[in-house]
């Protein structure tokens, strides 16, 4: 599937695109479509996000999976700091990145 | 310490307003994205992986302890509690709003310091020796001359868009502490048979992609000249410096193009173009700048003696403190690089630790190294046993400098945008592989540098052990090059053959510190070993009954 994801213009937190908005999760990601470019015009033009792009990802049973490792990355926060990631509690977080 | 003038004040303060202002328009949606990047970048705020990241300035790396606790305010008040020291000797703040970034450009403004020249095609900020004004090996201060660079080179109307970054760094000692060979412009200030002082440029040096080590282009400039030479250098950049492609265009590539002699022609023609010109700055001007770099008022009858029947003590002063030129004082080195920690990271109290220990013990002053550690440079030989319980208690206290867990490291994949892959876990893993410090020390001097991608920010070239992080297919590989070094005996390291994953590059590395420790001879250092018995031998062994995953 192709996601779309961005950075927000004043926080710079990443946000993934959900069909209706922008979410800080990457399992709220939804299926671009054919539209994607569409989308992403329409929304930099809300200067509310930057930095936008498609990027390949797969739906997995644990949820929305981006293809590539920075992406999954970007996704959850350093590998090395889970405490700042989106999973702080989850010590185990960083082996869903490789 | 310099202290900014009134015009060096004005300056900083209507930078400050001027980016509130962009930022403002930009927020509002005044201008656009390709409008706003440039502007941003010019006050060294990126956008990366997370977040916006602010990178600060450190002007030759030089600190007063009020600046350092300010910059450990501003990971409190902004960021998520710690600032990163990077191989520039800058910091950076890796968790920014872009709403708050104004604000921290004005904090930093209330002490003298700003964001600029930390982005962009410009001259970035100029590095110096980290033991400079302190170190007993010293011809002369660099400092002055690091300042007099500073003003000249920020916001230098004909430099301000030159086909690539620039770095320049300068020195003072025979011993080059600065890794000076690897930049765009080295300058070591250095004595002719007359006893008069000169400025020796190194031109054409640099890691990325394309390393190469800088040949000498001018011998012996006067320093009252040396804005001139600096002006002729890069004006023939300018001219001839390749635009049509990022890739090819560092100075160095545009020497080593049209070779080292038709470069130096160039420079001299332009640089006796330009004596005419008038441009160098008034030596008096030189001379008020030197007069903030009085030698601070020592105790003349500080003692050297030293108490060292504290063990852990003992090997921390072995290891981590430097010989100073004043009797009864030292130089003091705050290593960064705790057991599996994250190479150059500080917390904002250990910011501000290190703040309080520089005013209490070193006349009020810090540096940054570009291997990403904190230096005190003038501690009384008498205050170093409490200096060390007190860093000791905050986790400041590895006695690793220069040892194999004095680990250089890019932000890598973790952070930066450009990277390929992580560079911390490497370095965590290899930390803990050889956290025993006896073993460390029975190894020696051995610098490890790894970088996350092409662009070397982690100086993996000039690492007796280097490690390449490259993207395979979208999985991380290292690739591991043995022989690089930094200083007098400049060299660039070698790629040993097929890459490795994490946990085998963790292992390569052991594999080759073994065939050091097999093959050395008295007093060699491993590069001093590699350099002896060449590639072969550690080839044999760190493929021996390996598949590499490469």
């Amino acid at each position: 599937m192709k996601i779309i994801t961005g950075s927000d213009l004043r926080t710079g937190d990443v946000i993934w695109w959900t069909g209706e908005g922008w979410s800080r999760h990457v399992n709220d990601a939804v299926e671009a479509g054919e539209h994607a470019e569409a989308i992403i015009a329409r929304e930099n033009a809300k200067q509310i996000v930057t930095d936008t792009q498609v990027i390949e990802a797969t739906r997995t049973d644990d949820g929305v999976r981006p293809a590539h490792i920075k992406d999954r990355i970007r996704a959850l926060g350093p590998t090395v700091r889970l405490d700042l990631s989106l999973k702080p509690a989850d010590t185990d977080a960083g082996t869903w990145v490789i | 310490m310099y202290q900014y003038d009134q015009y060096d004040q004005a300056m900083v303060d209507a930078r400050v307003a001027e980016f509130r202002d962009q930022v403002e328009r930009r927020l509002a949606g005044d201008i656009s994205e390709d409008q706003f990047k440039p502007l941003r970048l010019k006050n060294g705020l990126y956008l990366q992986l997370h977040a916006y990241m602010l990178r600060v300035a450190i002007p030759y790396g030089t600190l007063s302890s009020r600046q350092m606790r300010m910059l450990g305010d501003i990971a409190d008040k902004y960021d998520r509690g710690y600032g990163h020291f990077t191989t520039r000797q800058n910091i950076q703040y890796n968790w920014i709003k872009l709403q708050d970034a104004p604000d921290i450009l004005a904090d930093l403004a209330s002490v003298e310091m700003h964001a600029i020249q930390t982005s962009g095609n410009c001259i970035r900020n100029t590095t110096s020796d980290q033991f400079a004004g302190a170190a007993a090996d010293e011809l002369v201060d660099p400092r002055p001359y690091a300042e007099l660079l500073r003003q000249w080179s920020t916001f230098h109307p004909e430099f301000d868009y030159l086909p690539r970054k620039f770095k320049i760094a300068i020195i003072g000692s025979e011993t080059d502490r600065a890794a000076m060979k690897l930049h765009d412009i080295g300058i070591q200030l250095v004595q002719n048979d007359a006893g008069e002082i000169g400025c020796k440029f190194y031109v054409g040096g640099g890691m990325g992609r394309t390393p190469m080590i800088a040949p000498v282009i001018g011998d012996f400039v006067p320093p009252l000249q040396m804005i001139s030479y600096l002006e002729a250098c890069l004006r023939v950049y300018n001219r001839y410096g390749r635009r049509d492609n990022k890739y090819k265009a560092r100075i160095k590539i545009l020497v080593h193009e049209i070779g080292a002699d038709e470069y130096r022609r160039q420079v001299e023609e332009e640089f006796k173009h330009i004596l005419t010109l008038g441009l160098e700055p008034p030596a008096a001007e030189l001379e008020r700048i030197k007069g903030f770099f009085e030698q601070p008022g020592f105790d003349a009858n500080a003692s050297d003696e030293l108490d060292l029947s504290d063990p852990d003590f003992a090997l921390w002063v072995d290891q981590n403190v430097h010989a100073h030129k004043q009797p009864g004082y030292a130089i003091v080195n705050i290593s960064l690089k705790p057991v599996g920690g994250i190479p150059g990271d500080a917390t904002a109290d250990q910011i501000r630790l290190m703040a309080d220990l520089a005013l209490e013990h070193s006349f009020d002053e810090l540096r940054v190294t570009h291997a990403q550690n904190i230096v005190l440079p003038h501690v009384k030989k008498a205050d170093l046993y409490g200096l060390w319980q007190k860093l000791d208690e905050a986790g400041l206290a590895s006695a690793n400098l220069d040892l194999i867990g004095d680990i250089i490291a890019c932000p890598g994949l973790d952070y930066c945008a450009l990277a390929n892959a992580r560079s911390i876990p490497v370095a965590q893993k290899i930390s803990e592989r050889f956290a025993d410090l006896g073993r460390q020390r029975e190894l020696g001097e051995l610098k490890l540098k790894i970088s996350g991608c092409i662009n070397a920010c982690g100086h993996h070239h000039a690492g007796h052990i280097g490690i390449l992080g490259v993207d395979r297919k979208g999985v991380e590989n290292y690739q591991l090059l043995l022989g690089g070094c930094e200083g007098a005996d400049t060299s660039l390291g070698t790629i040993t053959g097929p890459g490795f994953n994490e946990d085998g590059i963790v292992d390569a590395v052991e594999k080759a510190t073994d065939v050091y420790l097999a093959k050395r001879a008295e007093g060699e250092r491993f590069v001093d070993t590699f350099r002896r018995i060449g590639m072969a031998p550690f080839k044999e062994a760190i493929y021996a009954k390996e598949t590499a995953n490469g």
